[in-house]
């Protein structure tokens, strides 16, 4: 079957098989900043921005993804660098794995909360796992990339 | 120097990781590339009496023992587990074949509709008692070893108090975030893998013996790497083997990447351990003796289990000085999958066992377990377990004075006494530990004899070529720091690729936290001879190999000696409140001080320390995994549970520093060391909480409650 999205701002007509998942048609077209670490909704690895939103492409039917608009990491460059070079001097990088999947949740956030408390935020990030940094980086970089102005 | 290298830089590899451009396995697609599904073993221990294949389609294959050209054992400390099963299984889970081909929805197919008939064999499933026949060996072991120092006949004769007790550690799954996998390409008669891996050297090894070749035809090249904390140290072996074989039969590259499911159930785990101690001590309570007897459930091969093992006697006596000891271990053969490496590798398990002995022996004499423990340390001068001497200071009181200060710990046990009076569930556990760092025993100079090689190019570029990977712990941005400081060059002058074995020197495995005070001291030496010889313009090359430092000695036979040149330290503390109905447990607070010699990029370290914590207090609080008749319960991420930003409070640390001579400006290793005291001062502080003796890692909820419904407490 055929489905047409938006991809970080293009339109997009793919040839897919019923039940095809989002991840995999999304490496199919050469977005290889999509991970994938438990095809379970359960690590927040693989999110990607299906209109504005965190969703786990790993999980969700690409068929459904038909008409609406996919970010990923390519898509928001700007946001990206502001958090990027945060996360950079909080040390929240390390093997890189949660990395793009961590920064999309929280670009997501920051769109859509206005002032979270320390819960709120953690609260947001429950689902998104990283097992290298401890998450104290993670936060502190994320704490100041909600006092940024928008 | 000294000063400057601790400044953090920008790690060199955050902006491939930030802008998703980071190529994984997952991210790697060649041309024609193949995938490939294994096929599992379904019963723990059984003779495979046959194996019917449906009718495969055009272009899909099946790989199995068959296939392999050369030894079908994986390379190893003992060669005994095959890269696909023969006549037996000897765990859920182990690889029997692979079916490779372009479509995984037809290979899944195939796979479903394999019929495999076992004949089921009595397993080994448990690591007293065995009954069944063994797996290995005689005794079922793959490592039986002793450890004597001093008399403890005297020991025995002067103690007037006598305290024994059993310890016990359950498994823990490294949880690395980027599943294991490896690609394999064979082309014009060479075999190149590409891999997650943290050993590139042990995968070559396995894949030439596997393959029977001459060894410039396997070339292994590191991925981007997605974690790995011991977990890719020796498995991924298997998998390139594997992988090899199946691209040499489908002459197309081969892409075999595990899925979380088949990670959790057939890839190797932390040691669960069964540790006996048994003190000796005298009327002013110091330690004259200690009997320690610690069993590793090792799973089906022997895998590295025999220097885990090793590893967990050196430190069964803690940071405490005994002269007197004697130390059994084991390795026990069972029909599990395989146990091996996970950060802390043996010390987690035998630091819990010493720690919580200490306390419950102070507990049981009535003493205050904290002043125990500090009249019995060991400092600089005393004798090892092995009886090798501690050469450098040891910081451990004044680290002691700095965490009890900075968590608040003796008002807090007093204020927590009276809320408990009240029914609130407060309490506060303090552990020490050290971290031998670098491979133990006689494996650096014997075994590994690492090599480094630094190339100039001429325009003055240097290139580090070792065979340490980037697996998230920073190597790629501290061994430039290293080589840039060492040489007065700006840092991008230098280059380190992600290691080629075409082209880099075996410097040996990225384990045993051995990389930055092993292979970085050989690269700042490289560097200096660099340095010396420099001519502008002009391409030249400088290697290094480890020499073992003089002074040191080390018998391997009789297990004395110096079993490391070098000690990290740590002191932890954590807070826990519990809910008075469920027993679940809030951390409240987490406060550390380290001593790893001199950091090499503060935020490296400080990284790596709450990395190691949140592991460390996983593993004690909720990390349950396990084996039901040779099953793991635990298959799955939704059932197996690590840490969330939820759990976990900002961690408070500091660092102290005991320079090692012989380390790149100072430094120690660190990795390991930050998992080891999390666990500990965590139960300590629900023992506290609790008014409990706690013996059992990790603590559970439900054990909670049954202790205390029982007014079990101590
Ligand atoms: S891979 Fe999709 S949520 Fe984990
Ligand atoms: S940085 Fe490795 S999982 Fe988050």
């Amino acid at each position: 079957m055929n489905i047409s999205f938006r991809i970080n701002g293009t339109n997009k007509n793919v040839d897919i098989k019923p039940g095809e998942l989002l991840y995999d048609v999304l490496k199919s077209i050469g977005i290889s900043s999509v991970k994938k670490a438990c095809e379970t909704s359960s690590c927040g690895v693989c999110t990607v921005l299906l209109d504005g939103r965190p969703i786990a492409s790993c999980s969700y039917l690409a068929a459904k993804a038909h008409g609406h608009e996919i970010t990923t990491i390519e898509g928001v460059s700007r946001e990206a660098e502001i958090l990027g070079s945060l996360m950079n001097s909080e040390g929240a990088i390390q093997c890189g794995f949660c990395t793009p999947g961590f920064m999309l949740t929280v670009i997501a956030m920051k769109r859509e909360l206005q002032n979270p408390d320390e819960q709120a935020i953690k609260n947001y990030l429950v689902s998104n796992l990283c097992r290298c940094s401890g998450y104290e980086g993670q936060l502190r970089a994320v704490k100041l990339y909600m006092e940024v102005p928008q | 120097m000294r000063d400057s290298i601790s400044k953090p830089i920008t790690r060199v590899d955050a902006a491939d990781k930030l802008s998703g451009a980071a190529c994984y396995i997952g991210d790697m697609r060649l041309e024609d590339m193949l995938y490939a599904k294994t096929l599992r073993a379904a019963e723990p221990r059984a003779k495979l009496i046959s194996i019917e294949y449906p009718e495969l389609p055009e272009g899909y294959f099946v790989v199995d023992k068959r296939d392999v050209p050369g030894e079908n054992r994986v390379k190893m400390l003992i060669d005994d587990q095959p890269f696909f099963a023969e006549e037996v299984v000897n765990y859920i889970g182990e690889p029997i074949a692979l079916i490779v081909g372009k479509d995984k929805e037809v290979i899944n197919k195939l796979l479903e509709d394999i019929k495999v008939e076992y004949e089921r064999l009595q397993p080994i499933l448990c690591i007293d008692n065995i009954t069944a026949p063994p797996i290995y060996g005689e005794n079922d072991s793959f490592a039986d070893y002793s450890l004597n120092k001093g008399d403890l006949q005297k020991a025995r004769a002067g103690a007037a108090y006598v305290y024994e007790g059993i310890y016990e550690t359950g498994y823990q799954e490294q949880f690395y975030m980027e599943p294991q996998g490896v690609i394999a390409e064979f082309k014009e008669g060479k075999v190149s893998i590409y891999g997650s891996i943290q050993c590139p050297y042990y995968v070559k090894n396995a894949v030439v013996s596997c393959l029977g070749s001459a060894p410039e035809d396997v070339r292994i090249v590191q991925a981007a790497t997605g974690g790995a904390f011991g977990g890719k140290e020796d498995y991924p072996s298997l998998l390139a083997g594997q992988a090899a074989c199946a691209a040499i039969k489908a002459g197309k590259p081969v892409c075999l990447l595990l899925d979380r499911n088949e990670d959790l159930e057939a890839t190797t785990k932390r040691h669960p351990a069964k540790i006996t101690l048994k003190s000796y001590i005298d009327e002013s309570c110091r330690i004259l003796g200690l009997e320690a007897d610690i069993a590793l459930d090792a799973g089906a091969y022997a895998g590295i289990s025999g220097v885990v093992l090793q590893r967990a006697m050196f430190a069964a006596a803690g940071v405490y000085n005994i002269e007197n000891l004697s130390i059994r271990g084991k390795a026990i053969a069972t029909n599990k999958a395989v146990s091996g490496a996970f950060r802390g590798f043996g010390s987690p398990q035998a630091f819990f066992a010493i720690e919580m002995h200490m306390e419950h022996a102070a507990k049981a004499i009535g003493i205050d377990p904290l002043q125990y423990k500090l009249s019995n340390l060991v400092k600089q001068g005393d004798r090892s377990t092995t009886n090798g001497i501690l050469r450098d200071k040891i910081l451990l009181p004044e680290m002691v004075d700095r965490v009890l200060e900075m968590s608040g710990f003796t008002e807090k046990r007093k204020s927590f006494k009276t809320e408990r009076a009240v029914g609130a569930l407060k309490g506060i556990g303090l552990s020490m530990f050290f971290h031998g760092c670098g491979f133990t025993g006689n494996g650096e100079q014997d075994h590994i004899k690492a090599k480094v090689r630094l190339t100039k190019d001429i325009h003055d570029r240097v290139e580090i070529l070792i065979a340490n990977v980037e697996m998230g712990q920073g190597v790629q941005t501290t061994m430039r720091k290293i080589a840039a400081a060492a040489m007065e060059l700006p840092i991008d002058s230098i280059i380190f690729a992600n290691p080629d074995t075409d082209r880099v020197p075996d410097s040996g495995p990225t384990v045993a936290s051995r990389t930055t005070v092993i292979v970085g001291k050989l690269v700042y030496d490289a560097a200096l001879k660099l340095k010396e010889k420099w001519q502008a313009g002009a391409a030249s090359e400088v290697e290094e190999q480890y020499k073992y430092p003089q002074g040191f000695e080390w018998d391997n036979d009789s297990f004395s000696g110096d079993a490391y040149t070098n000690y990290s330290w740590g002191v932890n503390a954590v807070e826990v409140e519990l809910d008075p109905i469920t027993y679940e447990s809030t951390i409240k607070g987490v406060w550390t001080v380290f001593d790893i010699g001199n950091p090499i990029d503060d935020r490296l370290v400080r990284g790596q320390i709450d990395g190691g914590i949140v592991q460390g207090l996983g593993y004690a609080s909720m990390e349950v995994m396990e084996n039901l008749q040779g099953r793991f319960r635990q298959r799955t991420s939704t059932d197996y549970i690590i840490p969330t930003a939820m759990d976990i409070p900002e961690i408070k640390s500091e660092l102290m520093c005991e320079p090692f001579k012989y380390g790149p400006y100072g430094a120690k290793g660190l990795g390991e060391l930050t998992l080891v005291g999390a666990p500990i001062a965590y139960a300590l502080a629900v023992e506290n909480a609790l008014s409990i003796n706690i013996d059992t890692l990790p603590v559970r909820p439900e054990h909670l409650m049954e202790v205390a419904a029982d007014g079990n407490g101590y």
